[in-house]
């Protein structure tokens, strides 16, 4: 158990560090590298938690992603230009304190209402897991099953956001 | 877990190969910079200005589509490897899916974002 | 504790034959690219230029690498660790045989058998983009910047077809260790044709190849370098060891990229057994040799096609591909589901 406590300790400090200094660095450049650290640290303690498909996702899915912020920040930004000048809205900062303290208290009723060091609950423990081939094979078959659904309105998801993306940008040229 | 610890040695020797030989090469080589050395190439004429400025991509509306169809990717990942166990269920499921991808691609299609400029 | 040792010693074993078939991947070419322009190509250093390699590598590690001024110093150094690494990274997952028995203890031929091994090869080539897009922005050039620029339009186009082609061949397989993939490719065809993915999977397969050669930066997808136009890209800036480091991502890149395909589509280390030569070791054989005919087939399209255009890359990528790789999907979901 101790090596795993040792890895856990050392990608959350990582992780916590990089996110950390994604806030801090001056040069919006760096901030993207930094957030590329934290999530493959994230990507770890996916790994420790026995999520393997999951890790590989965050790896793959978000260094895609975080590419795309960088050509964001090539195409938007200017070197030696503060990344926000000011707050140009004046309702930014009572929105954002708002929607901070709301995350906040959630993540705190999800610590204190949850048995965080209590084992697996539900049916799939690391034996059944291991008994449906993996941890893909019972992602799997849970997801195109029992979870058909959400699966599906994912989809529904993902069209609006592709539709509404492409509308944005190509109506205001 | 038991699986991924060579992967962590793996990664520790790997950098550590890089990290020596960057530093041997450093110890080994000479290094005496000056002004025009340093200076970055642009075809023999001084160099013009900053190289990191604004800069217009024209693809990005490609890269905000890549980042969707990625996320589409990774729900085949799972689907492709339980196929066998879910049969016609999954392939209609799957269907339906795909479908409304497609919807979204044919719009981008005819917005043009998928052209570039 | 034996464990542990067996591992290290397989890193070790693994690290050198990579490292080793890289240097030698740069003679092959040179030698590839001279004969097929009638030219004879590196023949001084050694018998038939053989120890070319060695007097290259020495060279760059005793070359000076100047650090452009204005460069983001940290960033500039970081990126060339930034593409080797995770080039080198992917081999952790490849099997270079069946494994056997030694000591009566079961040894696997790969560093690490795992169930996502798919997903991890692309998620290192992915992060191993970084690199390129750093390097080009940090060296404060400008023929640099678009060069690393291009590279980040590469990715955002080809890793989803990368991705997509290899569907195909995981739901034959039911699995994405590749181990398994590599397994479930044993036997034969109606009797004579070997049992390879390749046969089922021909359009995933060469979507899968076009795509590679796309991700790993060479010709004619080689934008990001382009010599004649952007002079050398998103390294133009760089010397010595690192520039090293840039030419052994890309080529280990190039060799990683062929490993999975053989693995994939071409039944790995499966082959014709050799009498009186362990199945571990022609496992490797037969591995090696299908490895070399992608890399060859790399050498061929450089010496052979013009470079594109970086638009037609994408609309060839956005417009033919993703749609063909959806339907390779299709049809062998229906395929499957009548057989």
């Amino acid at each position: 158990m101790l090596p795993l406590t040792l890895f856990f300790l050392l990608f959350a400090a990582v992780a916590l560090f990089g996110a950390v200094m994604v806030l801090v660095s001056r040069n919006p450049v760096h901030s993207v590298l930094f957030m590329l650290l934290t999530f493959a640290n994230v990507a770890g303690m996916f790994l420790l938690l026995n999520a393997e498909f999951i890790a590989a996702v965050q790896l793959l899915v978000y260094s895609g992603a975080i590419l795309v912020l960088f050509l964001f920040v090539v195409m938007l930004l200017q070197r030696g230009e503060r990344p926000l000048p000011a707050l140009t809205q004046p309702l930014q900062a009572p929105v954002a304190i708002f929607v901070g303290l709301a995350l906040l208290s959630e993540l705190a009723l999800v610590v204190l209402t949850s048995n965080v060091g209590g084992g697996t609950r539900g049916a799939d423990t690391p034996e059944a897991i291991a008994r449906a081939g993996g941890n893909i094979q019972a992602l799997g078959s849970q997801l195109y099953t029992t979870w058909l659904l959400p699966f599906e309105i994912a989809s529904v998801l993902l069209l609006v956001a592709a539709v509404g993306a492409i509308y944005l940008a190509k109506e205001d040229i | 877990m038991s699986n991924y610890w060579p992967i962590a040695l793996f990664f520790v020797i790997v950098i550590g190969f890089a990290l020596t030989s960057l530093g041997l090469s450093r110890l080994l080589a000479p290094n005496r910079p000056n002004r025009v050395k340093n200076e970055t190439y642009e075809s023999g004429i001084a160099p013009v200005g900053e190289a990191q400025q604004r800069f217009d991509i024209r693809y990005y509306t490609i890269a905000m589509l890549f980042v969707l169809f990625d996320i589409e990717a990774v729900f085949l990942y799972p689907w492709a490897v339980v196929y066998d166990v879910i049969g016609i269920y999954g392939f209609v499921e799957m269907l339906l899916f795909i479908v409304l991808l497609l919807a979204a691609y044919a719009y981008a299609w005819r917005k043009g974002a998928l052209d570039l400029g | 504790m034996a464990e542990f040792l067996i591992t290290l010693l397989k890193i070790f074993i693994v690290f050198g034959a990579v490292l080793g078939a890289m240097a030698y991947m740069t003679y092959f070419e040179r030698k590839v690219l001279a004969r097929m322009q009638a030219r004879i190509g590196p023949n001084r250093v050694g018998p038939w230029g053989l120890l070319q390699p060695v007097a290259d590598g020495v060279k760059l590690l005793t070359k000076e690498s100047p650090i452009p001024a204005n460069a983001d110093k940290w960033v500039y150094l970081l990126a060339p660790v930034l593409v080797f690494v995770p080039a080198l990274l992917v081999w952790a997952v490849i099997p270079f045989g069946p494994g056997f028995t030694a000591f009566g203890e079961r040894i696997s031929q790969s560093i690490a058998n795992i169930n996502v091994a798919l997903l991890y090869v692309l998620a290192m080539t992915s992060v191993g983009v970084y690199g390129i897009v750093m390097a080009g922005w940090a060296s404060n050039n400008k023929y640099a910047l678009l060069g690393g620029l291009r590279s980040s339009a590469q990715v955002v186009s080809y890793e989803v077809t990368l991705g997509i082609s290899l569907i195909g061949a995981i739901m034959l397989a039911g699995s994405m260790n590749l181990g398994d993939i590599v397994e479930a490719q044993r036997g034969t065809w109606f009797g004579f044709l070997p049992r390879w993915f390749v046969l089922p999977q021909l359009l995933g397969f060469a979507l899968y190849l076009i795509s590679a050669v796309a991700e790993t930066n060479r010709a004619p997808f080689d934008l990001p370098e382009a010599e004649s136009e952007l002079v050398a890209g998103f390294h133009v800036e760089y010397g010595g060891f690192g520039f090293a480091m840039f030419f052994l991502g890309e080529y280990i890149s190039m060799l990683a990229v062929s490993a999975l395909a053989s693995a994939v589509f071409l039944g790995g280390y499966l082959g014709p057994t050799i009498p009186f030569v362990p199945a571990a070791l022609t496992g490797v054989f037969w591995f090696a040799a299908k490895m070399a005919i992608f890399i060859f087939f790399y050498y061929w399209l450089r010496a052979t096609l013009p470079r594109f255009r970086y638009d037609q890359l994408i609309s060839l990528c956005w417009k033919v591909m993703l749609p063909l790789a959806l339907l390779n999907i299709l049809v062998t979901a229906i395929v499957k589901l009548l057989v």
